[in-house]
């Protein structure tokens, strides 16, 4: 048995040994290796994170270890060692006791991992008569202790509910219990976080570290956030291009990071007291520097605080029916008619309630808060892509939001408000080259005619945003997250908007790519002299682009007001609270 | 890990890239090269298949009725002492025309307002599928002899009816694709850039569900050719003499028990691997088009 060895395992033997680890994937265009002699060691009760970009290979070093690799893939090379136990050689029955039992993963999204149709409290059974842990007689009192320990509030009523009742943290939680179901000696987590709140992600990892430190047990924390990985482990492993570059403890990583790259990732992580520039790569700063300090000076000209303002919002106001009020059981099938409980819901649910603000020329304006807040809801409106319930949406004096949404399209007011999308795959068409993507605006409301001037103009624009020319007749498919999102990005300056509004331009983005990105979006800015409502839920991104704040909770704005002051010296409870979720690496 | 397959380094794009992914397919997967070059085969039959026959289709020869198949007769020679193996080479014409000519159809009406129920939503989504519904509630086959027999016996009809019976298929898959796609992104990104919603819908969302229509023309294809010959072989559409499968393989069922098999057999066969050609192909297709698949 695999299982009975470990306990017997030397103290000084690390727990899980990986050595000279190479992963390849046989694809059409030949062998591609995504792991190249990778070494990590894992000892009892460490926490280590592994940290890189998109394609660094960091979370199929995890899936080696589980040996969950897809079909394509396999170990080449290399040696795992778990608990005294050759992962590599071990036939499939043993794995299959092994995970679950002394490995267990927790994954990004945590809606996709539970199963949709079964209630949360069954499939922590599942997981505890598999490994033998429950008889069928104390299958349920265990469930519901689990779902205790994950600190989920009445647990024997969430042990009925389905993963489509429960909010995305709280399924994070039921993906926690299920991991740590049969109190495995390793946990392996592939993003948890991401795409969680920050709130939610400060309480999601404080549970994980508190669940493991108590239980002895150890962590991989595999993540692209070097703040997040620092502030909750005792080590990390930094990854770039299926290769170790660094490994070093959590403290002396930020305060003195060795390799190169380790350097670069450091300098681009939003955190306080920098600037834009001070997020690039140290050579290309200075120079980007000067630049900025000559056209500030114009800037600041331009950013006139006598001149009326560009945007007003006034009591903005969004309400959706609400679809139905029992939440969707089915006990509401049968409940008599007219009996509706004096305490139930109104019949429809605010998602914006009466917001007001206003965006002057050139300035930058930040709209965060947490996803339900209504930020999104909220730019949508004022971009002219639904309509209000109530309120007024006046632009440079003229109150759109009288337009239905449908007309809008074909206005000429269509080309003063563009948008930057929060995801750049999506917002392409897959079956448009970039040069097309770019085009499109300029081919319906553009003043250049003829193809030879759309194409100058593309050019143009690519020349501004820094897209190569050459990647101007690449599908989506063929280019990268930066590239996509700066065509994103030209496509939306394309018409010389006055607003644009951009949502969440860079969360979909590496972290090396987002301080590029974002230095883009400034000097274009700068350049063209556009204002920017900027909707974030990410303070740090947020502190470094925005002149002023609008912190939105429930609909409702609860804090506005210059960056520094609202970031600095915040007056609202909420506004503390999401500034102390933040992760804070030890510096 | 959201991005492992970032800007390959080659220029990939094109018809060369297509077709370099098409060779791939097809020697990753035999069954799919074998359908490609049935495939190949049923289209000379039905440019060329008059021109390269041996003996004249509809000439009938009595003293050389009821032959087995021989070097002369090669699929053999039925009662009226015709040429087997030219009656079914020259039938892929007919067959395949009334195939494609449906399936056509069928895209056009079934495909778009499928495209617009999805997109607009609403009344029109309402009235196309109801419409997909109704004809959902027949058994698809008496609902195509019956269209037949009401509007005449002519091949027109029989294309008529075929797209009929596919319509709610092509309908319901349009509808789907179209409606994940009416709030997406890139939609969106068209609405900004000041494109009505015809032009979002027939510029962006349609060339985005292509591959998908393309892949249910390919499988509906065989299905269009096992109807016509359906109603032809119980007597609608196409009348005798015309070599047309359904009728040859009706025609020939007679002369099954005295021991005449090949006069049904040919035909019939010629009719499975078409069909078996079309549904494998549609597979392969599916492969082309997947980027899922592109491992």
């Amino acid at each position: 048995m695999t299982a009975a060895a470990i306990p017997n395992a030397p103290p000084e033997v690390p727990l899980l040994d990986v050595r000279d680890l190479t992963v390849e994937f046989s694809t059409r265009r030949g062998t591609v290796q995504a792991v190249k002699h990778v070494d990590v060691t894992v000892g009892k009760g460490e926490t280590v994170a592994i940290v890189g970009e998109s394609g660094s290979g960091k979370s199929v070093t995890s899936y080696a270890v589980m040996r969950i690799l897809d079909r394509a893939g396999h170990i080449a090379n290399g040696t795992i060692t778990f608990g005294g136990v050759d992962v590599g050689k071990a036939d499939e029955r043993n794995m299959r006791d092994l995970r679950g039992r002394e490995i267990s993963m927790i994954f990004q999204n945590p809606r996709a991992a539970l199963n949709p149709i079964r209630k949360v409290g069954h499939q922590i059974e599942d997981v505890l008569r598999q490994h033998a842990q429950a008889g069928s007689d104390d299958a349920k009192t265990k469930a519901i202790a689990i779902l205790e320990q994950v600190r989920i509030a009445r647990p024997d009523e969430r042990y009925h509910a389905f993963p489509f009742e429960l909010s995305g943290g709280m399924c994070q939680r039921v993906v926690i219990a299920l991991a740590l179901a049969c109190r495995p000696q390793l946990l392996i987590a592939d993003e948890p976080t991401t795409g969680l709140d920050v709130t939610t992600q400060k309480t999601v990892m404080d549970l994980v570290v508190e669940l493991t430190r108590e239980r002895g047990m150890s962590t991989i924390l595999i993540t692209h956030d070097l703040g997040l990985a620092a502030a909750y482990c005792d080590r990390v492993v930094v990854m770039e291009k299926g290769r170790v570059v660094e490994t070093a403890n959590s403290h002396a990583i930020f305060s003195a990071p060795n390799h190169p790259y380790t350097r670069k990732l450091v300098r681009a992580t939003p955190r306080p007291g920098v600037t834009l520039t001070d997020l690039l790569p140290e050579d290309d700063a200075v120079s980007r520097s000067a630049l900025r300090k000559a056209s500030a000076i114009n800037g600041a000209a331009h950013q006139g605080a006598g001149e009326p303002p560009l945007l007003v919002v006034d009591n903005l106001i969004k309400e959706y029916p609400r679809k139905d009020v029992n939440g969707g059981s089915f006990a509401g099938l049968f409940k008599r008619n007219g009996a509706a409980s004096p305490d139930a819901p109104p019949p429809v649910f605010r998602a914006v309630d009466g917001i007001s603000f206003s965006v002057r020329r050139g300035e930058s304006v930040g709209l965060v808060g947490e996803s339900g807040c209504g930020k999104s809801t909220t730019s949508t409106m004022v971009m002219r892509l639904i309509d209000k319930t109530d309120g007024q949406i006046l632009f440079d004096g003229e109150d759109i939001g009288a337009i239905p949404a449908r007309q809008f399209a074909r206005l000429p007011l269509r080309k003063r408000i563009q948008m930057v999308f929060q995801d750049p795959t999506e917002s392409l068409n897959p079956r448009f080259t970039a040069a097309r993507a770019i085009a499109d605006p300029i081919l319906r409301m553009g003043d250049e005619k003829g193809t030879k001037a759309v194409r100058a103009r593309c050019e143009e624009l690519a020349t501004q945003v820094g897209l190569p020319l050459d990647l101007l007749d690449r599908f989506p498919h063929q280019l990268s997250g930066g590239q996509k999102a700066r065509i994103g990005i030209a496509r939306a300056i394309a018409l010389k908007p006055e607003l644009v509004i951009l949502d969440e331009p860079t969360a979909a983005l590496d972290v090396s790519v987002q301080a590029v990105v974002l230095n883009l979006l400034q000097d274009l800015k700068e350049q063209l002299g556009m204002s920017y409502l900027f909707v974030s839920h990410d303070l740090n991104v947020v502190r470094l682009l925005c002149d002023r704040v609008i912190v939105m909770q429930a609909g409702r704005i609860v804090e506005e007001g210059p960056t520094e002051q609202v970031l600095g010296a915040p007056a609202a409870a909420y506004t503390r609270e999401l500034l102390s979720a933040i992760p804070h690496p030890p510096l | 890990m959201s991005d492992t397959t970032a800007a390959p380094s080659a220029p990939t794009h094109g018809m060369g890239a297509v077709l370099r992914h098409a060779q791939y397919v097809i020697r990753e997967n035999k069954v799919t090269g074998f359908a490609f070059g049935l495939f190949v085969i049923i289209l000379l039959a039905a440019l060329f298949g008059p021109h390269i026959v041996p003996y004249d289709p509809l000439a009938s020869n009595t003293s050389a009725a009821l032959q087995a198949p021989s070097a002369r007769h090669w699929f053999g020679t039925d009662q009226l002492g015709r040429d087997v193996f030219s009656r079914v080479v020259v039938a892929t014409r007919l067959d395949f025309a009334i195939a494609i000519f449906s399936v056509v159809l069928v895209f056009l009406m079934g495909g778009l307002a499928g495209v617009a129920a999805g997109f607009f939503g609403g009344w029109t989504d309402r009235i196309v599928s109801r419409i997909a519904d109704t004809i959902m509630a027949f058994p698809l086959f008496v609902l195509a002899m019956g269209i037949v027999a009401a509007l005449g016996n002519t091949v027109e009809n029989i294309v008529l009816a075929t797209a009929i019976v596919n319509f709610p298929l092509y309908a319901r898959i349009a509808r789907a694709e179209a409606n994940v796609r009416r709030e997406a992104g890139f939609v969106q990104a068209a609405r900004l850039s000041g494109n009505g919603e015809m032009r979002i819908l027939l510029g962006h969302i349609l060339p985005n569900i292509m591959p998908i229509m393309v892949v249910q023309m390919s499988l509906t294809m065989g299905y269009a050719i096992l109807n016509a010959a359906g109603l032809s072989f119980i007597g609608l559409g196409v009348r005798p003499p015309t070599p047309e499968w359904g009728i040859m393989v009706a025609e020939g069922a007679a002369f099954m028990v005295s021991g005449e098999w090949w006069i049904a057999f040919f035909p019939g066969l010629g009719l499975m691997m078409a069909v078996f050609c079309f549904n494998l192909l549609g597979d392969g297709l599916r492969d082309i088009i997947d980027p899922q698949r592109r491992t």
